[in-house]
């Protein structure tokens, strides 16, 4: 079973993390919302590994630690 | 009150030039002896250039302002003599804390890289910063060295020609006017020389008001940098608590955009503030209180023809990230070696616009990594502050979410990619000595290597070949043989050889990589002369 990568994984988190900002530039509320929830459903899609997406469905719950 | 920020050092005295029948002429007038204008009067004193200090006021800073001083302007401190004292004065510290509203979310070790003279970051008021400064100028001055500070000389008017300014200066003792070969306006965000010359200063202005307070207290907090967002004590806002020598605490409060300054300044709505964060039975004292608002600008062109900008007047950052002093000598440090050149005539003017291309890019790096830390600390949409309280809540837990948290990115000073004065890199080497690189600091032994690379032009070879001395078109370069050998830790191998067995470096006066090899090779490197010393720009 795959283990959900819970450490550091991200190229220049900063150049992500501005973008991400970026990409939601502009919108209201409601759309804002809407397109994190597509992107839930487009990383998940690409992760694939159904193991891995209950790890993270849990991980984003903060209910239990799996990997520090 | 400190007393230091009180005391006229740099008091009005009459000049001889105020009764000259025509205007005395100098070669280079600093306006501004803040940090920024007293290292460049330094650099160029030193360097045997005759310098002008003009400064509207005769005091050192009021209040500590610029707090953290990191690893590189530590080093070009050195090579302005005093380093030392700085460094002895200031407080090291390497331990941050992260709070998120109620708790402590994590905490990080800056880890600072062994193998370096320098501590990553010390925590110094700016007064004691520029009062070394200033104690360094005295001390040129006896070894007779043409560098004067005149206080309370405020330039009222610049009047820019081809081969010179004229400045008229007005003192307690009515105007004067005087003339300078070259001028360099450090004299901070708010310029007069900028607004003089009718140039532009575009950037975002963010909507928001921190509050600046130094208290003294004997507390028992330890050293280290404790940042807050959304505490208890200033609910939907941010906090920082940062210590400072002699007992003198940082505390940065956010306010929110619609405040009245004046009300919120008066230490009857400091004071409970302050109680609240630091607990009823902490006794403080208030040293000095400010509210300023973050801004992110510079000038589309640091250099105007015989007047040059540094530091905050050409360029503007918010706080977090130390980057706005700690920039402005990476200016002067880029500038004052070229300026020399032109002024002795081995190096075409046009030498001082890379110093335009290098620190713009200097500029841009800084006004990227500090805009993104203001978004991170005040969220400007309710999407970013999910996005960020998010991100803090999975901090807690993950040690993904940790680089995310932005409190500010500390300085670090850049490389000058794609710079003109660049070679193409001819090694492939480690990345972090490439072409247009700081050089790093490496051991060597009882010894630091950055010291032997002071202020010239140096053929640093690691166990490679090449003659003593190289002189090309008046640019004198001095060898500097070692070995790996010579640093049993590695460091030096590491950061200079990477997988190479031997290297040959072309380093700048300002310490910056110009060009590297695996093997001297003599047109190679008379090439890279030139071309570091603008004489062949394309």
């Amino acid at each position: 079973m795959a283990d959900l990568i819970l450490t550091p994984n991200i190229d220049t988190p900063d150049d992500f993390y501005a973008e991400l900002l970026a990409t939601h530039e502009g919108l209201e509320k409601p759309e804002s919302d809407a397109l994190n929830a597509r992107l839930v459903l487009v990383l998940a899609n690409h992760i694939g590994d159904r193991d891995v997406l209950s790890q993270a469905l849990k991980a984003a719950a903060l209910k239990e630690e799996t990997v520090k | 009150m400190n007393k230091i920020f009180e005391t006229p050092i740099y008091g009005y005295e009459r000049s001889p030039d105020q009764d000259a029948p025509t205007p005395v002429r100098h070669q280079v007038a600093v306006i501004g002896a803040g940090p920024v204008g007293l290292a460049a009067a330094i650099d160029l004193a030193q360097q045997g250039v005759e310098v002008l200090v003009l400064d509207d006021n005769d005091k050192v800073s009021f209040g500590s302002r610029a707090i953290c001083f990191a690893k590189r302007p530590l080093e070009i401190l050195d090579r302005l003599g005093c380093g030392q004292p700085m460094v002895d004065k200031g407080v090291v510290w390497n331990l941050g804390k992260v709070f998120f509203d109620d708790r402590k979310v994590f905490e990080f070790d800056l880890l600072p890289e062994k193998g370096h003279q320098r501590p990553a970051f010390i925590n110094l008021q700016q007064y004691y910063f520029e009062e070394y400064l200033v104690e360094r100028v005295r001390e040129l001055q006896s070894e007779g060295a043409k560098i004067e500070i005149r206080g309370r000389n405020k330039v009222e008017a610049i009047g820019t020609h081809d081969d010179h300014v004229k400045l008229e200066v007005e003192t307690p003792e009515g105007s004067y006017t005087v003339e300078a070969d070259w001028l360099i306006a450090c004299d901070g965000a708010g310029s007069p020389t900028r607004r003089m010359m009718g140039l532009d200063f575009v950037g975002r202005v963010f909507e928001d008001n921190f509050l600046i307070a130094d208290v003294v207290m004997e507390a028992d907090f330890p050293t280290e940098r404790w940042f807050w967002f959304d505490p208890p004590f200033n609910k939907g806002q941010s906090a920082l608590l940062h210590k400072q020598p002699d007992g003198v605490w940082r505390i940065d409060l956010q306010l929110g955009w619609d405040i009245d300054k004046e009300r919120e300044k008066r230490p009857e709505n400091v004071i409970p503030r302050l109680k609240q964060m630091l607990g009823d039975d902490v006794e403080f004292e208030l040293e000095w209180v400010s509210i300023y608002t973050f801004q992110c600008r510079r000038m589309e062109k640091f250099r105007h023809g015989r007047v040059i900008f540094a530091g905050d007047a050409a360029h503007q950052v918010s706080p977090f990230g130390a980057r706005g002093a700690n920039s402005g000598l990476q200016d002067t440090d880029n500038l004052c070696w070229k300026l020399k050149m032109v002024i002795d005539g081995r190096a075409p003017e046009s030498l001082l616009d890379s110093y335009d291309a290098e620190r713009i890019h200097g500029a841009d790096e800084n006004i990227l990594n500090s805009s993104r830390s203001t978004d991170f600390i005040t969220p400007k949409s309710e999407m970013s502050r999910l996005l960020r309280d998010a991100v803090l809540d999975l901090s807690e837990h993950y040690a993904f979410a940790r680089p995310l948290v932005n409190s500010g990115r500390l300085s670090v000073p850049c490389t000058y990619d794609g710079s003109p004065l660049n070679s193409a890199d001819a090694m492939g080497g480690p990345e972090r000595t490439r072409p247009g690189s700081p050089c790093p600091d490496a051991p060597l032994g009882d010894a630091f290597l950055l010291p032997k690379l002071a202020g010239r032009f140096t053929l640093l070879t690691i166990d490679a070949e090449a003659p003593e001395v190289i002189e090309e078109d008046g640019i004198r370069v001095e060898r500097l043989a070692l070995s790996v050998k010579d640093d049993p830790t590695l460091e030096l191998k590491r950061r200079y050889l990477g997988d190479c067995d031997s290297a040959v470096y072309l380093i700048r006066p300002d310490q910056h990589v110009a060009a590297r090899r695996p093997s001297y090779d003599e047109n190679q490197f008379r090439h890279a002369i030139r071309r570091a010393t603008g004489k062949e720009m394309n």
